[in-house]
């Protein structure tokens, strides 16, 4: 048998009344789905290429269109599900291993959605947002641990470098090069109107993009791409990449035919050549290792910045933690097993790692129970998807969370997860010049700004149901918190009490 | 005076403004209706050079040939928009001649016609503009 | 305050008005009139017999246009100019004193003297409403209809009458239609077209002499015909200038300016003789267009602003039986001939020193003003996409500063 036929996972559905045939879904489409017959008259379907982005279903201008997921299945099997044998097919014509994009979209728990938050009702009563001041503001660093004076007995008021934000929210680490230049244009400018930060991820920071360095977070990881003296002096922190949630314990690849350009120099790789991240940082096996690095990056920004250390949620996160948090690092980012990304093999994404809920609660509880918590401020991310998970990440522990996807959402993806593809038609995880200009900046950080001012309302009506005017009163305040449908070892990890107890 | 003024750096080539407007201009309430199985006759158009693409409508110049031109006396200036009685106009395509932008044509009616704006049409504003996925086109004071 | 003086109440008249106005608004305006109308636009006329416009919408300008202009207009017929007093002489015995006077005459039929041409009972010629009305009244289904002159006006009228009389035989000396506006190539597609529609063509041919109802051609033979159209050529009105003693060519001499060679008295239409920047040298042209920005320039001059025509190029845009045609510019004999042609249209570029000397569109038509701005403006074809040039018009000739100029910005 030669190449298995495998049925498009989708089909167009076309509304031959409603379509004008203006062919706007042909122009639109990178993937090259619909196109005009002149002699049917009619505009066809190539539905083997449709990925489901929904660019044609949004730009069609009598909605004639629209994607659904094919009825043609293999027949039913609870064991071996239709996914599980087209991807036997999908290696078995290939040989090679599965390649996805974005986060993990298997039916594990998310436990955001087992967890309620409380409010105040009688006593203590709820706060009013609309009328009284409301206080988001969070500010990201080591803290001190006590009340320290001079030998004349003034306040010493000096502390360690601080990342200041406006609601404690980030958006996390993508690199230029996995998403375009107008994506990072939109993040940037976004964060700066809203007074928080964006991170460059590996692909170093683009010459345009030093304006929004007070809001910029750089990353160094173990491909050291893009990393230089003015790149680390530019930044408001300097991130060092140590994993990733989508695929934790393994390293970055971008292919040699996307590092053209700009990507090129910014990266600062010829151009055509490979930019393969490895899975470890090869100067890095241990904590002291890590130490040396927090400090050569102290050491070489003058100890004016923040230091942040990201990693994976992984097994043992919580002594992991601990480490870090006695490295030099002022701030560690966790970031879950459903983080997204721009690429993974399928079996990493969807297997390695554990949710970021679990391993927010447990890190914040070691740290507390080690006494160092005040040592580091604690960022995660994987999977923040509203307000509410914001206002629970922080009741869990959390200083900040980082948002990737949202934010994504807000600039036009609709997740179709074929990032890997290069040919995003929503002009974001592209480098093709055509597909590139589909995302104007104008419109790309006015959204996300409207995306944050939203959850910022919602964050403050939340925090004034529980009576509480101040984010950094909420942090760590699991009281706050109840757990749904848990099991008493999920509710002991998280640290809060079922509902009704 | 608000005017339309093109980004070319953002338009994609979708063409969707020349749909809108020739709906705009339709005095119908449904795209479908308007549009389906007929030619359509917009008032802005889409020129592609080197994969570059870009909208063309009327300028509404201070100073327009057009204007000057036309043999039947039917194009006028009202208020700085450049306006065409399709009453008046024989369809000489003088306007065509002359309009250094490209940006009369003749109509349905063999009249000739180009960008008003929107601005007698139930739109109220520009329909290449509140419909351009991204803000290629824009209506505003330069 | 200023006195100013229009002879004349055509297009280039009602361009002199608003050139005045723009820049006086207080100055006693006098329009003289030899047509009983208001300004109308003569070029309907064959529009009107085709039933494409009417009496009141061939007014030129709106009904309240005297009035919102605060123009005084006088139906009379100007005799002479009193250069040394400052007067114009009317028909009617009076006198209008002006300090700016302007010439807008136009041009009328030239009629050759041919035999026998006083015994043809429905003889007319083709440039007034009046004009256009007696031939209408002529007009009969079964009507054989021979039209002297196969150039813009001959053609126009053939193609307005065409579907009210029996048969339209039309003539010329030249040997091909439009001679004026096409090249050889160029006339044969339009001639075919004309032909398609029932036209009967005698080129290279015309009358010599008639007979009542017949006329007698060059070639000897004759041709039988119930109603005659003259439209052999038009001729500048300047009577009335030659006479005050100022310079006049083929039309009234005028400068960059429209001033006349007598200070205070301007000149502007088909009766002057202004720059035309595709020959660089002066020369009529007759076109509603360049009519009425002569007008225009004229009336602001008048009323002591400043206005220069240095752009003025020939240019016509005509149709016949739904074909449209657009020309414009100058066909040199060395240029550099790009063409394209396909059954019944054909589009001929003419370059010369890297310029767009001039160009023949018959059949698409879409977007030519890009060409037209190229010829006016002189444009080094070096600067722009030349293949491009080549395939159609449009802004994409032009590199992304130029259109951003164009497209980005106020105009």
């Amino acid at each position: 048998m030669r190449n298995e036929f495998i049925y498009p996972e989708f089909e167009v559905v076309r509304n031959e009344n409603r379509c004008i045939q203006c062919r706007v879904c042909e122009r639109q489409c990178a993937n090259e789905v619909h196109r005009f017959d002149p002699e049917l008259g009619l505009m066809l379907s190539d539905e083997t290429k449709c990925v489901n982005c929904q660019r044609c279903v949004s730009l069609c201008p009598t909605h004639a269109l629209k994607i659904v997921k094919s009825d043609c299945r293999l027949r039913e099997n609870a064991n071996w599900s239709d996914e599980t044998i087209k991807e036997i097919y999908k290696q078995a014509n290939s040989g090679g291993v599965l390649l996805s994009s974005m986060g993990n979209p298997k039916p594990l728990p998310v436990y955001w959605d087992r967890i309620l938050i409380n409010a105040s009702q009688v006593t203590n009563p709820p706060i009013d947002p609309l009328r009284e001041p409301m206080e988001t503001r969070v500010f990201l660093g080591k803290k001190p641990d006590k009340v320290r004076r001079d030998a004349q007995g003034n306040l010493i008021t000096e502390t360690a470098p601080q990342l200041e934000l406006s609601m404690p929210v980030m958006f996390s680490a993508m690199s230029y090069g996995s998403i375009s230049y107008n994506a990072h244009a939109s993040l940037a400018r976004a964060a700066t109107e809203l007074g928080i930060c964006y991170n460059t991820g590996e692909g170093g920071l683009h010459e345009d993009f030093y304006v929004y360095g007070p809001n910029t977070v750089v990353q160094v990881a173990s491909g050291r791409f893009g990393v230089h003296k003015n790149y680390l002096e530019a930044a408001a922190a300097v991130e060092i990449k140590m994993g990733q949630g989508a695929k934790p314990g393994i390293g970055g690849h971008l292919p040699g035919t996307k590092i053209v350009g700009d990507i090129s120099r910014t990266r600062m790789i010829p151009e055509g050549s490979d930019a393969i991240s490895p899975a470890p940082h090869h100067d890095i096996y241990s904590i002291e290792d890590l130490r040396q690095l927090v400090y050569s990056l102290k050491e070489a920004t003058e100890y004016k910045k923040p230091i942040i250390v990201k990693v994976a949620a992984v097994h043992n996160i919580a002594a992991i933690a601990s480490g870090i948090a006695r490295s030099g690092a002022d701030i560690i980012a966790i970031d879950g097993f459903r983080g997204g990304t721009g690429a993974a093999p399928t079996r990493i994404r969807d297997n390695v790692g554990i949710p970021i809920e679990l391993a927010l609660a447990s890190v914040d509880q070691r740290l507390r129970d080690e006494g160092i918590r005040n040592n580091i401020s604690l960022v995660v991310g994987g999977s923040v998807r509203s307000a509410a998970d914001v206002v629970k990440a922080v009741a869990l522990g959390a200083d900040a969370v980082y948002v990737a996807t949202a934010a994504l959402l807000a600039l036009g993806c609709h997740l179709c997860r074929t990032c890997h593809s290069g040919k995003c038609n929503w002009g974001i995880a592209t480098q093709r010049p055509d597909l590139v200009k589909r995302l104007n900046p104008d419109i790309g950080s006015q959204r996300l700004v409207n995306l944050m001012d939203a959850w910022r309302h919602e964050i403050k009506e939340l925090m004034g149901g529980m009576g509480i005017n101040s984010i950094e009163s909420l942090r760590g305040n699991r009281l706050m918190l109840r757990g749904v449908g848990l099991t008493d070892k999920e509710l002991e990890i998280l640290g809060i009490s079922h509902a009704g107890e | 005076m608000k005017r339309v003024y093109v980004n070319e750096q953002w338009c994609l080539g979708c063409h969707l403004c020349e749909y809108n407007c020739a709906f705009a201009n339709s005095g119908l309430n449904d795209m479908v209706k308007a549009l389906k199985g007929k030619p359509i006759f917009p008032r802005v158009h889409i020129e592609e050079a080197d994969g570059i693409t870009y909208a063309v409508s009327c300028r509404h110049c201070k100073d327009p040939l057009c204007v000057k031109s036309c043999i039947a006396g039917a194009i006028s200036i009202v208020d700085g928009t450049v306006k065409i009685d399709k009453e008046k106009c024989v369809g000489c395509l003088t306007c065509v001649l002359v309009c250094p932008y490209g940006a009369v044509a003749p109509g349905p009616t063999g009249a000739a016609q180009k960008c008003e704006l929107c601005l007698e049409n139930s739109c109220g504003a520009p329909a290449c503009v509140t419909g351009c996925p991204n803000n290629a086109i824009v209506y505003e004071e330069r | 305050m200023a006195e100013y003086v229009i002879i004349g109440n055509g297009v280039a008249a009602a361009g002199c008005v608003e050139g005045i106005r723009s820049t006086d608004t207080r100055g006693n305006i006098t329009v003289i009139s030899a047509e009983k109308y208001p300004v109308y636009s003569r070029p309907l006329i064959s529009y009107y017999l085709e039933g494409k416009t009417t009496l009141e919408k061939m007014n030129y300008r709106p009904e309240d246009f005297y009035e919102k202009n605060n123009v005084k207009l006088v139906y009379a017929r100007a005799e002479s100019i009193d250069r040394e007093n400052g007067k114009v002489v009317l028909d009617n015995g009076k006198k209008l004193c002006y300090d700016k006077l302007c010439l807008c005459t136009g041009s009328s039929p030239f009629v050759p003297p041919f035999e026998g041409l006083d015994m043809v009972k429905k003889q007319f010629t083709f440039m007034t409403v009046d004009d256009t009305l007696a031939l209408e009244k002529a007009l009969t289904k079964k009507s054989r209809v021979l039209i002297v002159g196969a150039g813009l006006i001959g053609l126009k009228c053939a193609e307005g009458i065409a579907e009210r009389v029996g048969e339209i035989t039309v003539c010329d000396l030249a040997d091909r239609v439009l001679s004026s506006i096409y090249d050889n190539d160029c006339a044969a597609v339009m001639q075919e077209h004309l032909e398609k529609h029932g036209i009967r063509f005698m080129l290279g041919d015309t009358a010599v002499k008639f007979d009542k109802n017949k006329a007698c051609m060059k070639s000897g033979a004759e041709v039988g015909f119930d109603i005659l159209v003259l439209a052999v050529g038009v001729r500048a009105g300047t009577g009335l200038a030659k006479d005050a003693g100022i310079e006049v060519n083929r039309g009234i001499v005028i400068g960059k300016d429209m001033s006349t060679s007598v200070p205070g008295i301007y000149a502007a239409g088909d009766c002057s003789e202004g720059y035309d920047s595709s020959i660089g040298a002066n020369r009529v042209l007759a076109i509603l267009p360049n009519a009425y920005m002569q007008g225009h320039a004229a009336g602001v001059n008048m009323a002591g602003g400043q206005a220069d025509i240095k752009d003025a190029i020939p240019m016509n845009s005509i149709g016949f039986f739904g074909l449209h045609s657009v020309t414009a510019g100058s066909y040199p004999a060395d240029a550099e001939i790009v063409e394209e042609k396909h059954p019944g249209s054909i589009r001929r570029l003419y370059i010369k020193d890297d310029r767009l000397a001039g160009y023949i569109i018959i059949g698409d038509v879409s977007r030519a003003g890009v060409y037209t701005s190229l010829v006016r403006e002189k444009t080094p074809l070096g600067e722009l996409d030349a293949d491009r040039l080549r395939v159609a018009p449009s802004l994409a000739l032009f590199g992304a500063a130029v259109r951003k100029k164009k497209l980005g910005g106020a105009v």
